[in-house]
């Protein structure tokens, strides 16, 4: 498959950021498919962003933030999940596949997880195909 | 018109060895107001920075894009090096093309290279939509506070306390002192562990500059790094401790019987007790849990009167303490009490615990001949249930064979795959303490491997060797109990490639370090994060080894990671260094990374103030009308209230809307 998914990333700074610095410590490899935003809290991620994202054609977008109960701000990755909760319909009723969206709590010791999440959501979004809006077929308008 | 410059990392060949460096700077250098794009072998150096600040002297460049490492560690240097040149230091940013970049793709060159630029248009975008902002600096209130009174607690108390620093020091149990007041001796030079511990104690106790806060617990934190407020709970003693001169009479005349926690219980202690001889501070407690309510003295009410005497009935405590310290007509609060102090920075030294021998089915852990290390300890201590002497606990004769067995919960992935680091040598030492006093004793250490990696400890180990202690290169399998309270070892010994059996009078198993459960409570209330291995994570594993993720919070000891006694005394005295920094600046910075309201586009809805995780936004009037404003020393900039303002009348500082528009836009061109 040819196909390079573009991931929009926006990565906490506390978590799922150390945690992509520390796949790159261990030299976890996985594909370049995706790009970081840095953020100081997965809150501070308006769900305006995402569907900017991928009106502008980002195949997929990842949000990462702490476990719960992990936030350096104690409580921000709560907002982020109450927040995203409604995201997906919003998607679908867009047009787009939901399965386009993750929210992912990857700590900062979690190199090899952030990698791994990486690797199978290139993969998810290789057999989904490119964002609708960019020529993809079967899941957009 | 905002004039960026792009300065591209080889980084050696960190970089360059995967990403075409070049073909990025050329990149950089079509992107919509850059106007210079440089490249060079490291960033950092004084000749890559110099490159920086030189452009910026001659007017060339007011934006600073470096491609290069983490912005988690190397973003301070570079704006200190521009702010240096005269740019305001929020003038920069960073693309991190390594970490996240040439280290993870270097499977695939021209993929990197393709992100890289990305990540550099992306950089570039927020870049030219940069504002400058100044830190403000806030007074430090110079005092600290210290959680856990063990010998991290208490080397970080007395180096602070000697800087100068008026210092809290809290301890949850009654007394100071820690796990290493409960060991015997101590490797690699056989310290007795009370003779170099107990006198650090009293030197705490007495200290001018320390405040012991023992039998007390930190309820609640708040605050930032020079100014937290911290709610500390004075546990129920039912003893007035400001007349209690610890004689120990109490104690004595209590007639309920309980577990002794101290000696890991092997023996009782009673519901009257002073945790241990060596206790600082010496004052008695009682466990109300335990405690009989003798002569009907419950807590709170007033004595019966004997009829023939006229005098109130006591219960035997109350009649033995000649210091009239307990008193149980006294209507105690059960909850302690509240002490609130306030310090400019905290270390938490909160330790460790040892497993509990039940984990582990296979080695017969309903046999009382079976105890841990920890217990060992107490069996062979001279304070201990036996007052040193070695029996076995089933029968209290003297064994003739003892086991040690390494590694138990530790490198194993059914439990801890971290190594403890301390039991091979406190094996090694209970075995050499044992075998010098009593050398017709046979005893059986099983290890995956011997690690004495510590200044003196190989030459402890050759030495445990030359004894004659039998030691075997393989796991133990298991145990199985025999008549009379003997023990069956299964074991593999991998110097002959054979499996052995023999009978063992007593079994000592080396159970791993790991981080109490309460621990995750404390986490909580000072938003401290754990690593892979489930102890409190350090800022950086090697630049950061005392520091946290909360500017003001440092680690000491154990809590941060198994570690022996040397290390964790090294630590707890780094951590006083760092603490005392602030302190003794008087002032601290606090970043300008933080949200504020715009009052004329704010609405005034206060769907932004209960989103705040540190409830820094109240409702004030601006033009007759209510309207939300931040407390700027109590915001930590986390976005929440940002994100989701419905008038968008909250700017996040540093993380901006047309900022991250102008990365998205880049990411998805």
């Amino acid at each position: 498959m040819s196909f390079t998914p573009n991931i929009v990333g926006f990565a906490c700074q506390w978590c799922t950021y150390a945690g992509a610095d520390l796949a790159g410590n261990l030299r976890a490899k996985y594909p370049p498919s995706i790009k970081l935003i840095k953020v100081p809290c997965s809150g501070r991620v308006e769900p305006e962003y995402i569907m900017e994202a991928f009106a502008n054609g980002a195949d997929g977008v990842l949000v990462g933030g702490c476990h719960f109960g992990d936030c350096h701000y104690k409580s921000g990755n709560y907002k982020t999940a109450n927040r995203m909760k409604i995201l997906g319909q919003l998607l679908e009723d867009s047009g787009f596949d939901r399965n386009r969206f993750r929210l992912e709590w990857i700590s900062g010791a979690e190199g090899y997880r952030f990698a791994e999440v990486v690797e199978e959501f290139t993969k998810d979004l290789q057999e989904m195909g490119p964002n609708p809006l960019k020529g993809g077929n079967g899941h957009g308008r | 018109m905002a004039k960026v410059g792009v300065y591209v990392c080889h980084c050696g060949s960190n970089i360059a060895g995967v990403i075409d460096v070049e073909a990025v700077r050329a990149f950089a250098e079509t992107l919509p107001e850059v106007v210079i794009a440089r490249k060079d072998l490291f960033m950092c150096s004084d000749s890559g920075q110099e490159m920086v600040k030189k452009d910026i002297r001659d007017g060339l460049v007011d934006r600073v894009v470096v491609a290069a490492c983490t912005p988690r560690t190397h973003e301070p240097i570079f704006r200190a090096a521009v702010e240096k040149a005269g740019l305001n230091k929020y003038l920069f940013e960073m693309a991190n093309i390594r970490d996240q970049g040439s280290w993870v793709h270097s499977h695939d060159h021209e993929g990197a290279t393709e992100k890289a630029k990305k990540v550099v248009a992306s950089a570039v975008g927020k870049a030219r939509n940069l504002e400058p902002l100044e830190d403000t600096f806030v007074p430090v209130t110079d005092a600290a506070l210290v959680i856990g009174g063990g010998i991290a607690g208490i080397n970080a108390s007395l180096a602070l306390a000697n800087m100068g620093h008026k210092t809290y020091l809290v301890e949850k149990q009654p007394s100071i002192g820690g796990v290493m007041a409960q060991l015997d001796k101590t490797f690699p030079s056989n310290d007795c562990s009370a003779c170099i511990l107990t006198p650090m104690m009293v030197e705490v106790n007495s200290h001018p500059n320390i405040e012991i806060l023992a039998y007390s617990e930190v309820e609640d934190v708040s605050g930032y790094i020079g100014n937290f407020q911290v709610k500390v709970r004075q546990k129920q003693a039912y003893v007035d401790w400001s007349r209690c001169t610890g004689c120990g009479d109490c104690t004595q005349k209590c007639p309920s019987k309980t577990p002794d926690g101290f000696n890991c219980n092997m023996s009782n202690r009673r519901a009257a007790y002073i945790m241990f001889p060596q206790a600082v501070p010496k004052k008695a407690v009682v466990d109300i849990e335990h405690c009989l309510n003798c002569a009907g003295r419950e807590i709170g009410t007033l004595p019966t009167i004997n009829e023939k005497t006229g005098r109130p009935i006591l219960a035997p405590c109350e009649r033995a303490c000649t210091a009239e310290a307990i008193n149980r007509s006294i209507a105690f609060n059960p909850q302690g009490a509240i002490k609130e102090i306030e310090v400019g920075a905290i270390i938490v030294a909160t330790g460790f615990q040892v497993m509990e021998k039940d984990w582990f089915k296979e080695m017969a852990p309903a046999s009382p001949n079976v105890v841990t290390a920890l217990q060992m300890e107490r069996i062979i201590s001279a304070t201990g249930p036996t007052e040193g002497k070695l029996l076995r606990p089933s029968d209290g004769e003297k064994p003739h064979t003892i086991t040690f067995v390494s590694c138990m919960g530790s490198r194993d992935e059914h439990f801890h795959n971290y190594c403890s680091r301390v039991c091979c040598m406190y094996m090694i030492k209970q075995a050499r303490l044992i075998k010098e006093k009593y050398p017709e004793i046979a005893i059986n250490m099983h290890f995956i491997d011997v690690r004495a990696g510590g200044k003196g400890y190989n030459e402890y180990y050759i030495n445990a060797r030359e004894l004659g202690i039998n030691f075997f290169r393989g796991k133990v399998g298991g145990m199985e109990m025999l008549p009379g309270e003997k023990l069956r070892v299964l074991a593999y010994d991998g110097d002959t490639a054979s499996n052995i059996e023999y009978e063992s009078d007593l079994v000592v198993l080396a159970t791993a370090i790991e981080l109490p459960k309460d621990a995750n409570v404390l986490a909580q209330k000072l938003g401290l994060q754990f690593c892979g291995s489930n102890f409190f994570r350090e800022l950086h594993p090697k630049l950061g080894p005392v520091e946290t993720a909360i500017e003001g919070v440092f680690l000491a000891g154990c809590c941060q990671g198994p570690k022996d006694i040397p290390n964790t005394v090294s630590q707890a005295k780094a951590a006083a260094a760092a603490a005392s920094a602030p302190l003794s600046q008087g002032k601290v910075r606090i970043e300008a990374v933080i949200s504020e309201i715009h009052p004329e586009v704010c609405s005034g809805c206060g769907i932004c103030i209960p989103l705040c995780p540190y409830h820094a936004i109240n409702m004030t009037t601006y033009a007759d009308r209510p309207r939300a404003q931040i407390e700027m020393s109590a915001c930590k900039g986390c976005g929440v209230c940002t994100s989701a303002c419905p008038s968008g009348a909250i700017v996040l500082h540093g993380y901006e809307e047309a900022q991250i528009f102008a990365q998205i836009e880049a990411l998805t061109a």
